[in-house]
């Protein structure tokens, strides 16, 4: 009865996985966020009446260090992910709680950064426009960082208790499309503040 | 026969198209006939019609957009047309039995009303460039008179140069311009956007903070000229009224000639005058030699104006007392507050800024 | 044919308290009732939105009218713009597709339907948020006034010195909610097209609609995060003290319309295309007619998705930009009208050669052709810059944008609720107050926005509280404001033929209109999971190949 279809027509039809779909619909909104606020940093770029100016107070020494370790995150992150679906737990959790380690240095070395900032140049939010921009662009990474090292310190506390079986590699794999997304992301913002804007 | 319409369709676009330029130009005579001089002489101030353009680029806007509507009016006759004859050709009748032949789709139609949108709107899209390109100027026109307009909530501020380099006439709500010549307008805000537009003039062209923009006109016929903000600029946006007075070049000379000299002083106004300086007036208003405000308009040659509140009632002793007394009354919200004068301060300071003439 | 034998009646419903039911209501992740209550919440909207403009058309009937203070004019026109787009037009359409969509593909449910209740609250606190406003926000004339900076909400207006109080940041905060609600809508449609089709639904089996919905589904996802940005950005400007838009500090207004326009002209495409799916699915039926040219109303579809991203400085063509990006902007925005027109050709295609039932439906959708006609041509003129730095933000633009997003969105809505009230209720309205309601509506509608565009031509400004009285212009805003009146007339008609239908109407049965997709093949309503088995299709119009075992569509495509 319910075969509506001739009989000469495949019915199998390309089907993507539900998950996937929702997670990459998620980032492309988070993308387009982001890209507001690149445009508006591209478009302030020397347009603060008063300074301090970005190339004056904007160091590269420590955000190169902060940078290595984010994007090194995104390869542990990628192994923690294979050992799962290899059924390899324990080296799992060790490569996951790597990942949270380097995500959390870079929360770290950023906020050490802005301190930096503040305390040595009077750079605040309210200062200029280039402060406005830089934090408001900068802190919305930062609270992707945040939320992304929330997921993992998710799985990863899941993970110790015993909760998460290989069966969850794609779901985990998913929150690993997330982190990916802030890495990459990281290196928008970068060339952005520290290449273009610099 | 089935199609027999489409390609009728079809055909009537091509033709429409191909005859726009005619249609249009007959359209235009029919129903607004063109310039000549003895026309203008029915058309009262009130009338802002885009239409009725007395100006350069306003006239190159009419003929565009002539053309335009034009074009528009045939494909909305042609697909109208259609879509009425289908509707009565093809309602469903009572003896008809069964579904009608199932048609898919035709690939030459398909492609036949894909492809002629695609011509008409490469010829609009030319048509548009030619004008962009002549109604928007670059740099000012060959012996423009420059003037400076800034927009302020809600009235306008003009500055034009004096006779003597360096000298600068100030005037607000009224620009005063020659006939016949170019006059290049550099468009600034103080507060928020607003938008200049004077419609028999010009287009409209944005006054945006931090950002200096620029428009032009060259009206051919002496009168007054009305218009109005086009950009929402808070509470009093509908009462931010703009007005062009297009006098001849000698009335021209005479007016700005008028508008820099000194400030009369009258001894028999002195308490008026004292008042001002006292009470809040000077703290927004500028009179040459008085006071420097920045805020509100500039008062130096008041009595030169023809209306009050950047036109929201004509300017005359009565009306310039009620509105001293309180302009929330004549302009609710704007920024001027009523400073609760008694009766005999009102009557000083009305009559001392009757003097400024 | 049917794929559900389950009776309509929901005796289990009836039977509980009133407390249960409505709990029931609240919880609910089935997508039926998720679109019901976003239809409701729409039409609820519609009539307060509507009622705004009814005061804003009160006041200028005559010249200088004296019904409403200037500053409740402003927060009329701002909330009226603000609730007809964000609270009427996204969840109407956003509703009506979550109804639809799964019953239409084949499905039992949308893919993520604790996400789908999710986006639904949402979207009810962001608007209660925003009403909240005329109670409690702060503005510069006292406590309890509603934003009155314009649905577009222009910097430098919105900063602190020329907005004080917290009015603005309701509108900013109410938006910015519905818009998270509109975006998780968006995916879990576009995530429902993709993966929960029944076998044999390849995409170009798609009834029309899906395809629409799943055009408009990435327009939300692209474009709305734009403005949450830049709100985000006016919010950390007003409550912060950052610069973004402080013209005072080297900020730019600008910038803020490029952002705003960004997702603003995307948007007007998201609120019409569902119209259009609606129309594309109800013109074959009444035409008794395939849909002429499917495959390229897809690729129209799709095209005017990608165009749409490419038009949005033809908002700003009077704020100075330079000939050559006003020439880029006045190119695209024309060639959108390419797609537009192929559409509306291939609908008449469809009409030209079928049997057409004049039913409520198609009168909506055959006044739309018309309607939709003539607002494209205007939309024409809008494109040729110079024509607009004449017609912009007069009264030219309202009558225009009234007759493509009312005469296609509102016209689009009225006719899918019409066509699918009997699947969603098991009751059909009523036919003869249903005409009443349409002529009503029909001429009401032109009445009000036909002379728009001449007062405009006569150089009335947009979004002024009152006109001077020496211009010619109380004839058109006279008949203007009448129109309004025929409308209201129509509109409580409409809401008369709900109660009453929803009491007495005919019962439908499965299939009313005879009709041709998957929704028509379940019980009237639906149960919860929709089928009871899951379909296999074989062409774009399923129940054709059923009713029609000679002639049937798969039939075609085994030929090609």
């Amino acid at each position: 009865m319910s075969s509506l279809s001739h009989p000469a027509l495949p019915t199998e039809v390309w089907r993507p996985a539900r998950g996937k779909v929702g997670m990459v619909c998620l980032i492309a909104a988070e993308s387009c966020i982001f890209l507001t606020f690149v445009v508006a940093y591209l478009f302030y770029i020397g347009k603060s009446a008063t300074g301090p100016q970005p190339a004056q107070v904007l160091g590269l020494g420590l955000v190169i260090v902060n940078s290595i370790a984010l994007i090194s995150s995104s390869f542990t992150a990628m192994t923690a992910v294979k050992m799962l679906e290899r059924g390899a737990q324990a080296k799992c959790w060790l490569w996951l709680a790597l990942t949270i380690g380097l995500g959390s240095f870079f929360v770290v070395g950023t906020a050490w950064e802005w301190a930096g900032l503040m305390r040595d140049h009077g750079l605040y939010p309210t200062t200029n426009l280039f402060g406005t921009t830089f934090y408001s662009l900068v802190g919305l990474h930062l609270f992707h960082v945040v939320v992304g090292l929330i997921l993992l310190s998710t799985v990863f506390v899941l993970g110790v208790l015993g909760w998460v079986k290989p069966r969850h590699a794609g779901a985990f794999d998913l929150v690993s499309w997330y982190w990916h997304f802030v890495d990459a992301v990281w290196v928008v913002v970068f060339v952005t503040v520290y290449v273009i804007g610099r | 026969m089935r199609f027999s319409c489409v390609v009728f369709f079809l055909a009537a676009c091509c033709l429409c198209t191909a005859h726009s330029a005619e249609i249009s130009t007959a359209a235009s005579t029919i129903i607004c006939a063109p310039d000549q001089p003895g026309r203008a002489a029915g058309i009262h101030a009130g009338d802002l019609n885009i239409f009725h353009s007395a100006s350069l680029p306003a006239h190159e806007i009419r003929e565009l957009a002539w053309l335009v509507i034009a074009i528009s009016a045939a494909i909305f006759v042609v697909v109208e047309g259609v879509l009425i004859w289908s509707i009565i050709r093809f309602r469903k009748s009572e003896h008809t039995a069964g579904d009608p032949v199932q048609v898919f789709g035709s690939n030459p139609i398909e492609l036949a009303w894909t492809i002629i949108p695609c011509i008409i709107v490469f010829v609009l899209a030319l048509a548009t460039v030619r004008t962009i390109r002549e109604v928007e100027l670059e740099s000012p026109p060959a012996g423009a008179l420059a003037v400076d307009v800034i927009g302020h909530q809600w009235w306008w501020e003009y500055r034009l140069p004096g006779a003597v380099p360096g000298s600068t006439v100030v005037t607000a709500n009224e620009l005063i311009a020659p006939v016949g010549r170019p006059v290049w307008l550099s468009l600034r805000s103080a507060d928020v956007i607003h938008s200049w537009w004077v419609p028999r003039l010009a287009g409209k062209t944005d006054l945006i903070p931090n950002h200096v923009n620029h428009t032009w006109f060259q009206a051919e016929q002496e009168g007054t000229y009305l218009g109005q903000c086009a950009e929402y600029c808070g509470t009093q946006h509908a009462n931010m009224l703009l007005r062009v007075r297009v006098v001849s070049a000698e009335a021209f000379d005479a007016w700005i000639h008028a508008q820099l000299q000194p400030t009369a002083i009258d001894a028999s106004v002195a308490t008026g005058r004292a008042h001002f300086l006292q009470l809040a007036c000077m703290n927004c208003h500028t009179i040459d030699g008085v006071s420097s405000g920045g805020f509100g308009p500039n008062l130096t040659h008041l009595m030169s104006r023809e209306t009050i509140g950047a036109g929201v009632a004509p300017l005359n002793p009565q009306t310039l007392r009620a509105w001293i007394d309180d302009p929330q009354n004549l302009k609710e919200g704007c920024n001027m507050p009523s400073l609760k004068l008694d009766p005999a301060q009102l009557d000083s300071v009305v009559a001392y800024l009757l003097t400024l003439k | 044919m049917k794929l559900s034998e389950h009776h309509p009646t929901i005796p289990a419903e009836v039977s509980k308290t009133l407390g249960a039911r409505l709990h029931g209501w609240a919880v609910t992740v089935d997508h039926k009732r998720l679109g019901i209550m976003y239809v409701c919440f729409g039409l609820v909207f519609f009539v307060i939105g509507g009622l705004e403009g009814a005061l804003m058309r009160a006041q200028l009937a005559q010249a200088a009218g004296k019904i409403v203070d200037p500053a409740t004019f402003n927060q009329l026109f701002t909330m009226h713009g603000t609730t007809m787009v964000f609270l009427v037009g996204m969840p109407m359409l956003l509703g009506m597709a979550n109804y639809l969509i799964p019953l239409m593909i084949g499905a039992r449910d949308m893919a993520f339907p604790r996400l789908n209740a999710f986006g639904l609250w949402l979207f009810v606190f962001g608007a209660i948020l925003l009403y909240f406003s005329y109670v409690g926000a702060q503005g510069l004339y006292g406590t309890g006034a509603a934003p009155d900076v314009g649905w577009f909400a222009y910097a430098p207006l919105t900063n602190r010195t020329f907005s004080p109080g917290s009015a603005t940041d309701y509108w900013i905060l109410g938006i910015m909610v519905s818009g998270f609600g509109s975006i998780t809508t968006a995916i879990n449609l576009l995530a429902t097209i993709l993966v929960m089709r029944c076998p044999g639904m390849t995409l170009m089996r798609l009834p029309l609609l899906a395809w629409m919905m799943l055009v408009v589904s990435v327009l939300v996802i692209i474009a709305i995060p734009v403005l949450t940005g830049a709100q985000i950005m006016l919010l950390l400007d007003r409550s912060l003290g950052m610069h973004f838009f402080d013209t005072q500090n080297g900020g730019s207004s600008i910038l803020w319309q490029h952002l705003f326009w960004f997702f603003g002209h995307p948007e007007v495409y998201i609120l019409v295309l569902p119209a259009f799916g609606f129309f594309s699915e109800v013109i074959p039926v009444f035409s008794r007619k395939v849909i002429f040219g499917y495959p390229l109303m897809v690729a129209a579809t799709v095209a005017i998705g990608f165009i749409s991203l490419g038009v949005w400085a033809h908002h700003m063509f009077a704020i100075g930009m330079s000939p050559a990006l006003n020439a880029f902007f006045a190119a695209s925005t024309l060639l959108i009208a390419v797609p537009t027109g192929i559409k509306i050709f291939n609908w008449i295609g469809t009409m030209i050669g079928g049997q057409i039932i004049f039913a409520t439906p198609m009168l909506f959708a055959t006044a739309f052709l018309g309607i939709f006609t003539f607002g494209g041509l205007t939309g024409i003129m809008l494109a040729i810059v110079p024509f607009t730095w004449q017609l912009s933000d007069s009264y030219f633009v309202v009558g225009h944008f009234h007759y493509v997003l009312f005469g296609g969105t509102v016209f689009g809505i009225f006719s899918g609720l019409f066509y699918w009230f009997p699947k969603a209720t098991g009751r059909m309205l009523s036919e003869r107050l249903g005409k009443w309601f349409f002529w009503l509506l029909f001429i009401g509608f032109n009445l009000t926005f036909f002379p728009m565009h001449i007062s405009g031509i006569l150089g009335m400004p947009r979004r002024i509280y009152m006109y001077q009285p020496d211009r010619g212009l109380e004839l058109w805003n006279m008949l203007s404001s009448i129109g309004v009146i025929v409308q209201g007339l129509g509109i409580s008609l409409f809401v008369w033929n709900v109660i009453l239908s929803l009491r007495r109407g005919k019962i439908a049965g499965n299939d009313p209109w005879n009709a041709w997709t998957l929704e028509w093949a379940t019980t009237s309503p639906p149960p919860e999971w929709n089928f009871d088995q899951i379909p296999t299709v074989g062409s774009a119009r399923p129940l054709w190949d059923i009713k029609n075992p000679t002639d049937p569509d798969s039939h075609q495509e085994v030929q090609a």
